[in-house]
């Protein structure tokens, strides 16, 4: 007799139609322009790939993208948290307003905010006036790209820490006071790492963001060789000569740190959902 | 003399909004006793237990811990420990740094902590967990490992928020039996919040009946069940069918009382079947059998009496009783009630029979 295997059958339907949108859209977003990369550089022989990529005018760039990148991030980590706290933790007027400003850096054009940055730093601007006074320039020099990056990457942080911090269940904290903690070392032992993982998400992706940011940094940038021209903007200056081979290794690079960046998120976001989930 | 009391409330008075959680809190706790915060959800039980911790502050009224007011020492001060009814074990410190948390706040020196710590996970039994992490533990250790780490810091007095709600039944049992010899072998003064009257009941040395907002008996759990001085406690301890005239029953018609609504409850009724043995068979009515349901341990009966449906128990071993059959039902007791009071009534039959002489 035919042994009438069972179909399983799935709760929610369309399963198939969805899966085949979702493999067309990345393939069409992701995959295919990563492919062109690819293939791009392929064009070049190992020896010439690296030799473009380690140039030293590249290697200055990556420098300058790495570090200001960095601290743009770290800054940003510290200011998201303490503007995510405030946000739930508080209520005072003008709460939601404040809410929503959160995200201009995600709907203003960079450019934008690139220019109106710079138009504030520069010398005579009212911001670069102030710190004028004590020798410190901001616009066209490595401050100025970290201050751009800093904008940029704000709401990476505190939208991902927001809601994570509005879920810790207040008694956490009501057992840590029973038990004798003043509020500081709560926060530290017990708040803090239930919010470090969506901290380290929001860093992360802050910091794999202003790596390739270009928009707003060009302008603020001055963009002088070996002293504050990123690896977006060689790249960039890398297409308009048509040195197509040149600018996708570069690239490349770019992708290859980025990869790095999230797949290090990656493994920390899984360490610590191991400890919440109690699976061995 | 007046006693003296460890922990006491004067009244106390705490609202939430328009809500009044607590109305004129009054009550007072011996040393080493354990209570139990028994009422329904709402009734303010857990509002009294937050106010004792330093939790919520109360509009009025005083907290006195060990004779000091406590009303304007903070939570972190007051050296109480506190079990939380989700445990609130902290998730990314492992079960042994738990326990040692409330002495690294207080700045024990380590090897004094490392002794404590392990002393507590001896004392659960549950040393083999030191190093994991709360959630890869069942319910009913988390439970223990909350216990323990409430505990460590050496506090004079334990709350418990409804303790055994997030674990399941069989656990529960054991659980029930396992706190109450914790408790009494540590010695430490304890009060928790439960809506299960047997929890309550089996655990508890006193008993606090709260109903909404308001204390409506203070008792062993013994006076609670055979005396209820309230309506809303002779309503609410065991399981009682209510009934709008008593006075209708056989034996019960000259009652000294002006109430005239009761509780009956299972364990007063005796229920025979025709031509079965009853002690007070004269007084006995006889009652139509509505509903019979399988208790596991008993066979629980709905019996149809003079219009009043009331809940009477036969054990697994008698003869069986069939939907429909009339029976003889002799009631043995009552709790009547009117608007303020409860009184225990019992039938007249009891006390003819044991003066039959006269």
């Amino acid at each position: 007799m035919k042994q009438n295997k069972r179909k399983q059958r799935r709760v929610i339907p369309g399963f198939g139609l969805s899966l085949g949108v979702t493999i067309t859209i990345l393939s069409l977003i992701v995959i295919i322009p990563l492919c062109s990369l690819v293939i791009f550089t392929a064009q070049l022989s190992p020896a010439e790939f690296l030799k473009t990529v380690t140039s030293a005018r590249v290697l200055a760039s990556y420098k300058v993208s790495f570090t200001t990148a960095l601290t743009a991030s770290l800054i940003n980590a510290v200011m998201g948290l303490i503007i995510a706290w405030v946000l739930v933790r508080y209520d005072f007027p003008g709460k939601r307003i404040m809410d929503g400003m959160i995200e201009i850096p995600f709907a203003l054009p960079t450019a934008v905010a690139g220019i109106s940055l710079t138009h504030m730093t520069v010398d005579s601007g009212w911001v670069g006036q102030l710190f004028g006074r004590f020798g410190i320039e901001i616009a066209y020099t490595r401050i100025g790209i970290t201050v751009a990056l800093v904008f940029i990457g704000i709401p990476f942080v505190v939208r991902s820490v927001q809601p994570v911090l509005e879920k810790v269940d207040p008694q956490y904290e009501e057992a840590a006071s029973m038990l004798g903690a003043e509020k500081s070392y709560t926060f530290f032992r017990v708040i803090l790492p239930e919010i470090l993982p969506s901290l380290i998400a929001g860093f992360t992706m802050a910091f794999a963001r202003c790596l390739g940011e270009y928009g707003s940094v060009v302008f603020i940038a001055g963009n002088m060789p070996f002293e504050t021209e990123i690896t977006p903007l060689l790249i960039m200056s890398q297409l308009q000569e048509y040195d197509y081979a040149s600018a996708t290794s570069i690239a490349l690079v770019m992708l290859a740190a980025a990869f790095l960046i999230l797949f290090v998120n990656a493994v920390l976001q899984s360490r610590s959902s191991k400890i919440v989930s109690g699976i061995e | 003399m007046e006693k003296k009391y460890y922990v006491e409330m004067r009244g106390v008075n705490k609202s939430f909004g328009s809500f009044q959680a607590s109305k004129d809190i009054h009550f007072g706790i011996e040393k080493g006793k354990l209570i139990g915060l028994l009422g329904p959800s709402g009734s303010g039980k857990t509002t009294i237990l937050r106010m004792l911790a330093g939790l919520e502050t109360e509009d009025s009224g005083d907290i006195l811990i060990d004779g000091n007011i406590v009303n304007h020492i903070p939570a972190s001060k007051r050296g109480i420990g506190f079990v939380f009814q989700n445990y609130a074990l902290f998730r990314y410190l492992t079960v042994y740094e738990n326990i040692a948390f409330g002495l690294r706040v207080q700045k024990w020196p380590k090897a004094k902590i490392k002794a404590r710590a392990e002393e507590m996970l001896q004392l659960v039994g549950l040393e083999e967990t030191a190093k994991r992490y709360p959630n890869q533990l069942s319910g009913g250790q988390r439970q223990r490992i909350a216990f323990a780490r409430a505990l460590a810091p050496e506090p004079q007095l334990l709350l418990l928020d409804e303790p055994f709600a997030a674990v399941d039944a069989k656990v529960r049992q054991e659980l029930r039996s396992w706190l109450r010899e914790m408790i009494t072998r540590v010695g430490v003064t304890s009060i928790f919040v439960t809506h299960d009257q047997d929890e309550a009941i089996e655990v508890a040395d006193e008993i606090i009946v709260t109903n909404q907002g308001r204390i409506e008996q203070i008792g062993s759990p013994k006076e609670i069940y055979r005396n209820p001085q309230t309506p809303f406690v002779a309503q609410f301890i065991g399981q009682s069918a209510e009934v709008d005239n008593f006075r209708q029953f056989t034996g019960f018609t000259n009652a000294e009382s002006n109430a005239e609504r009761a509780i009956v409850r299972p364990e007063y009724i005796t229920v025979a079947k025709q031509g079965e043995f009853l002690k007070y068979s004269l007084d006995a009515e006889e009652g139509v059998v509505e509903q019979t349901a399988f208790r596991g341990n008993e066979i629980e009966l709905k019996i149809r009496l003079k219009g009043n449906l009331l809940t009477a128990r036969r054990l697994l071993d008698d003869a069986p009783v069939e939907v429909g059959e009339h029976v003889r039902v002799f009631i043995s007791r009552v709790y009547a009630f009117d608007e303020q009071k409860a009184y225990v009534i019992e039938n007249a039959a009891l006390n003819t029979q044991e003066s039959l002489v006269i």
